[in-house]
């Protein structure tokens, strides 16, 4: 009983302030490591400490009158919650990261949700609470709504980025007819709920509110092509983010509120980044109306394409001195980082300058193909961004193309009609050679067929990828035995 | 119908109209051409060639009074007088330059077409006049360069001793420069080119010069410092300065088109170049690109800096200058034929068409409605900028409006909200601002760890969850909040774990 005691003398609440404080700093902190591969680690570190802080002193706070039965259910949920959590990092595939983070993005605004009823219950719908008075009770229930209303287009939005990323559901943009209006219909009529909601709340109204978004997020989401989703699960992000500040005016809470913010604003930047990679409008893509152009046309005669074998592939690679490789979401798919990698290290045993061309929105999910090499141990020194190494294909013998398709087309720097024009691109046909690792000929997700796969420079490698650089990978090895 | 070739009758004009050979192409296109006695002459092609080629040689007065008259230069408004009525003629008319011509042309039912007003667009390539002239123009710069030049092009090792090679620098790399570069290069000489458009090194380096970028001086590593007008031009003054005392010839090019020519270089910087050194001026007869430059003469500076600025660099090859114009005549009036029976016929639903007609058949139709350049030579332009020519830049003050509207919505808020709410409004953007910052550099490779840290920190909400869960004893609110824990607990802890494992990845090579 002593503990109790000691526990009890410590004004708690003083203390979570002043907790949050320093867990506020140290999130900001962590956000600021991981902008540099040098102080990355300390940066998950500073998030850790900044987490752990802010839980220690909320469970404090919390449990200092709280019954026996809230600090089981408390406990019981934080470690069922840490175990699956922890589970699913270990096993995750890193080809699965997408997914999983958009899954995890819609824990978050589900959570938000949860909190939001929760303040509903626990004063609207409470006649005898004391805690929210006079004016602040109509800002209380404003709150309540936009924190319901944020959280469940979070929730379904991420549901429905992680069906499409996972490809269990098509990943075709939905073009229901009039989409922004119903977007904007939405919106407003949210805006009516929230008056009616402020003048007399009651429980149908947040059941309406809380379905109204739903369908939203679903919509949101649903009406983006897969080809397209690195910014829309950055945008979520960001989107979970504002969940986060939501509830925290809702619960007075300013480090929910801090948090939220810098998550809601980095992720928003994040994304914007992303939007200018890919040459499209930030406006538009917030409002999930982005996935809207026209089909391509696909009458153009492109001429004849030509076809090599590993064999000849290795051949090429061997006399070649410099070699860049642009990754995209097929070696993703075709698991062949690590064929790559072990591609990599022969060519550059043999003195052959070899560097990844890593387009900004390459793979699902922003900085996807980084992640995928660095797992395969390829050094990140010769990993670069577009920018970096674009001008360079010029002076480059041998580019190839890994399930790479839209991001190397140049058609979206020739063509002003095609959808994909503007686009910032890989210049990969200013190669001597180029190699493209391809399963067929069908075109990318952007559905736009790819001229650079009829240039002369141009020899198409068909097959599976990781299959077919295991065999490049053999042949070099196979030569260097007989050499 | 039959095609008039006059005799050019502006002083120092020494091309013509048509070659022997491009006539044979104008009867290829069953035309008759009667040119006028000793009109080809200053281009050496002789009467009889013509006439070998199958033409008449004819008086002024028969060429003028052509269906068709084909002309380098614009008619004077006397010779005007000398077309029949419904005649077509076709010149370099300058329309732009010259309103009071085009007023004279429209006074008559003539119709009037201009070769310098041909739409920069691919199509239209064949006929564009001013790429012909500017090849012709910047190969002779360096011609004209060398005469004056008292030097070897070329370095040499001898038994009499070691020659250096010549210094080239050539100011704007567009067809004229691109020419001059090779032509330079050719010469054995040392060259080195310089444009505000990095995208045409590589055009330099294929012909062999040195591009030397202005841009380069000050890009930092990370791209983010943009050059605004003000520091580059001060920049390309330094460069000039310094390229100035190194080279010994400097040929300009600069044009912008519709607008006096840009001034590269100050009397001050020319007085730096070694005695004997020479500058061309091809932007001469546009108010020159250096100072003291005098349209259509050479002169010398009190350093013993030779200024050519020569307007006619074209007509001084004028056998080939004649042919090349002569060929793009021969390319609108195929153009000008769709059938192939030697009548004229204008179709004014073609761009290129519209657009050089500068009076149709007494009508002025100058200027003509402006054109869409098809954006596929802009995109390779400019790859690395491609969002300027799609997006409308909405007006300035939309922006301003939406940002005073944003801090006033923000102000009424604050002012009128109770107690707590305009501290945590605060809190609010300070944090948007901090996220905003310390977001900014993020390398591009960590996009995914970051994204997944900011993840694991979104978890926060888990507090809010406990909170709730330890104030309220409601059954309803319990079960609720325990699920929200649970939830963000998954996202907190496994958030924070998939991202140091992500980063044990990364290695340095």
């Amino acid at each position: 009983m002593t503990d109790s005691l000691v526990i009890a003398s410590i004004d708690w609440h003083s203390v979570a302030t002043a907790s949050y404080i320093v867990a506020a700093l140290l999130f900001i902190l962590s956000l600021a490591g991981l902008s540099r591969h040098e102080s990355a680690r300390q940066g998950v570190a500073f998030g850790i400490a900044g987490m752990a802080i802010a839980l220690a002193a909320t469970i404090g706070v919390a449990t200092e009158h709280a019954e026996a039965v809230a600090v089981v259910l408390l406990v019981a949920a934080v470690a069922i919650g840490a175990t699956i959590g922890l589970w699913r990092a270990r096993v995750v595939e890193m080809t699965g990261m997408p997914e999983l983070i958009a899954l995890l993005h819609s824990f978050v605004g589900l959570a938000a949700v949860l909190v939001g009823w929760n303040g509903y219950f626990s004063v609207e719908d409470n006649a005898g609470q004391t805690e929210v008075l006079g004016s602040l009770l109509d800002i209380h229930h404003a709150e309540v709504f936009i924190g319901i209303f944020i959280g469940a287009v979070t929730f379904t939005g991420s549901i429905v980025a992680y069906l499409k990323l996972s490809a269990r559901i098509r990943s075709a943009p939905l073009m229901l007819p009039g989409k922004n209006y119903i977007n904007v219909g939405a919106l407003g009529l949210f805006v009516v709920l929230t008056v009616i909601f402020v003048i007399s709340p009651s429980l149908p109204l947040l059941i309406a509110v809380t379905v109204l978004a739903l369908a939203l997020g679903w919509h949101l989401v649903a009406s983006i092509g897969g080809g397209d989703m690195p910014v829309v699960v950055s945008m979520l992000n960001s989107y979970s983010g504002w969940a986060a500040a939501a509830s925290g005016f809702l619960l007075n809470n300013d480090l929910l509120i801090v948090t939220g913010a810098l998550v809601g604003s980095s992720g928003a930047y994040l994304s914007y980044i992303m939007c200018q990679a890919m040459n499209r409008s930030f406006i538009s893509v917030i409002a999930g109306g982005f996935g809207i152009e026209a089909p391509a046309s696909a009458d153009t005669d492109y001429g004849e394409h030509r076809e090599i074998d590993a064999a000849s592939a290795a051949e090429l690679l061997t006399g070649a001195s410099t070699v860049i490789i642009t990754p995209g979401y097929g070696m993703a798919v075709a698991q062949a980082q690590y064929p790559v990698a072990e591609l990599t290290r022969q060519l550059r045993d043999r003195g052959i300058e070899v560097r990844f061309g890593v387009h900004p929105v390459a793979g699902r999910l922003p900085g996807h193909m980084n992640v995928l090499l660095a797992e395969a141990k390829v050094p990140y020194d010769i990993v670069l961004e577009m920018d970096e190494i674009n001008d360079d294909f010029g002076e480059t013998d041998v580019v190839l193309v890994i399930g790479a398709n839209d991001t190397v087309n140049p058609a979206a720097t020739e063509d002003p009609t095609s959808p994909i024009a503007g686009m910032p691109v890989l210049k990969v046909w200013e190669a001597s050679n180029v190699i493209v690792f391809k399963r067929s000929m069908a075109s990318g997700y952007a559905g736009v067929q790819n001229p650079l796969f009829f240039r002369e420079n141009t020899q198409m490698l068909f097959g599976d990828a990781k299959a077919k650089v295991d065999e490049i990978v053999g042949a070099l090895a196979a030569d260097r035995v007989t050499a | 119908m039959l095609i008039g070739v006059p005799r050019e009758t502006n002083a120092g004009e020494t091309r013509v109209a048509a070659t022997p050979a491009t006539l044979r192409q104008l009867a290829g296109l069953g035309y008759d051409v009667v040119v006028e006695a000793g009109a080809g002459a200053l281009s050496s092609f002789g009467d009889d060639a013509y006439a070998a080629a199958g033409g008449t040689v004819g008086t002024a007065e028969q060429a003028w009074q052509a269906d068709v008259v084909l002309r380098v230069n614009g008619p004077t408004v006397e010779e005007i007088a000398n077309l029949k009525d419904g005649a077509t003629i076709v010149a370099l008319l300058q329309p732009a330059l010259r309103p009071e011509l085009v007023e004279a042309l429209a006074q008559r039912p003539i119709t009037a077409l201009a070769m310098d007003a041909v739409p920069r667009i691919s199509r239209a390539q064949s006929l564009d006049v001013l790429s012909s002239m500017a090849n012709i123009a910047g190969y002779r710069a360096v011609i004209e360069a060398a005469h004056v030049f008292g030097r070897f092009f070329t370095g040499q090792v001898t038994a009499a001793g070691k020659v250096p090679p010549a210094k080239v620098l050539i100011a704007g790399a567009g067809v004229a420069g691109l020419a001059a570069i090779g032509a330079a290069n050719s010469l054995g000489a040392i060259v080195r080119a310089t444009d505000p458009r990095p995208e045409v090194a590589d055009q330099v380096r294929s012909l062999g010069g040195e591009f030397i970028s202005v841009m380069e001086l000050e890009v930092s590593s990370d791209g983010y410092a943009r050059a605004t007008g003000e520091d580059y031009n001060r920049l390309a003054a330094e460069m000039y300065t310094e390229q100035a005392k190194d080279v010994d010839i400097i040929i300009t090019t600069a044009l912008i088109p519709g607008r006096p020519a840009p001034k590269l270089m100050t009397a001050e910087q020319v007085a730096l170049m070694r005695p004997g050194s020479v500058i061309v001026d091809m932007a001469a007869a546009m108010g020159g690109n250096v100072e003291g430059s005098v349209a259509g003469k050479a002169i010398v500076t009190d350093n013993g800096v030779t200024i050519i600025g020569y307007t006619d660099l074209a007509g001084r090859l004028p056998a080939q200058a004649s042919q090349l114009y002569g060929t793009n005549l021969v390319n609108l009036m195929k153009l000008l034929t769709p059938e192939r029976d030697g009548q004229v016929v204008l179709d004014f639903e073609d761009v290129v068409q519209r657009s050089m007609t500068v009076v149709r058949a007494g009508e002025r139709t100058w200027p003509p409605p402006p054109v869409q350049v098809s954006a596929a030579p802009a995109a390779r332009a400019a790859p690395a900028r491609v969002e300027a020519p799609v997006k409308e830049p909405r007006p300035v003050w939309v922006r301003y409006a939406v940002i005073a509207a944003g801090f006033l919505a923000l102000w009424l808020v604050n002012a009128f909200a109770p107690d707590p709410l305009p501290s945590h409004f605060t809190v609010l953007m300070l944090a948007i601002v901090v996220g905003y910052y310390v977001i900014g550099k993020v390398h591009h490779a960590l996009h995914t760890p970051l994204m997944s840290v900011t993840n694991a920190i979104s978890g926060i909400i888990v507090v809010g969850a406990i909170l709730q869960l330890g104030e309220q004893d409601d059954a309803k609110v319990r079960v609720l909040a325990t699920v929200a824990i649970l939830l963000a607990s998954i996202n907190v802890f496994g958030g924070f774990a998939v991202t140091r494992r992500m980063l044990g990845m990364f290695n340095r090579g």
